[in-house]
């Protein structure tokens, strides 16, 4: 497993998905996989940094990911407000143009493109943990 | 992420190049309010040198064809979607949202 600090700022995401992407990459992951990685890494973060800091604080962020038994863990620890994703319900993605809700999108997509989605919250930190099984 | 636009006489082409993201988002989302701004709503979105895009361009596509749809005045059609990104949009339920088109003539023509 390897992990890294990340200042909750929106202009670390580039460094966030290739931090994982490169994980993902070298353990045999194709494509498709890397991308969609890469996409719930990215969907992760950017919650974190809108909802647990509110966009603007000098929070930091730690991301660790590793792969083992051909599944890729990506663990996101951060230390703001507490933001569980399995509360936000799921928009529905067969409504109208008209009735469609702006939020809920990333975290519908990180539970998509990931294996197992798991949210852990306690006195000091948040603590988020994802899995996918190499195809 | 790097946004060219180009004027079409029916229509407005908007090209986006690179990622986007929660950080580059607000540009596109910028660009496309400024054509709603110039009266333009017939827009075409060129996605073919585009590399990845997160929920947050996601979300300013869908705010764009809300505004272009308003009063029949428009429509945001998508052009040479990439295969990554074709895949997230259909997972998110935006691919019914948008009219998609391989090649830009016909996009443009479209209109």
């Amino acid at each position: 497993m390897q992990t890294v600090q990340f200042p909750a700022k929106f202009e670390f995401l580039d460094e966030i998905r290739e931090f994982v992407g490169n994980i993902a990459r070298e353990n045999g992951f194709n494509d498709q996989a890397v991308y969609h990685i890469q996409l719930a890494a990215d969907e992760a973060a950017s919650n974190v940094i809108e909802h647990a800091y509110g966009g603007g604080a000098d929070g930091m962020l730690e991301i660790s990911c590793g792969v083992k038994a051909e599944t890729l863990i990506i663990i996101l620890v951060d230390h703001g407000k507490s933001f569980d994703p399995s509360e936000v319900p799921l928009p529905d993605i067969q409504a109208d143009l008209g009735d469609r809700k702006i939020g809920g999108l990333g975290i519908f997509l990180m539970r998509k493109l990931m294996d197992e989605f798991e949210y852990v919250s306690s006195a000091h930190s948040n603590t988020l943990k994802m899995t996918k099984r190499k195809a | 992420m790097e946004i060219s636009t180009q004027e079409f006489k029916h229509c407005e082409m908007i090209k986006v190049k690179g990622r986007v993201d929660s950080a580059t988002a607000p540009q596109l989302a910028q660009a496309l309010e400024k054509a709603n701004e110039d009266g333009k709503y017939k827009l075409v979105m060129d996605m073919s040198e585009l590399e990845y895009m997160s929920s947050a361009g996601f979300r300013a596509l869908l705010a764009a064809q809300r505004n272009a749809k308003k009063y029949n005045r428009g429509e945001v059609v998508l052009v040479g979607v990439p295969d990554r990104i074709r895949e997230a949009l259909e997972l998110a339920g935006f691919t019914e949202l948008f009219k998609t088109f391989d090649d830009p003539l016909h996009a443009v023509g479209h209109f």
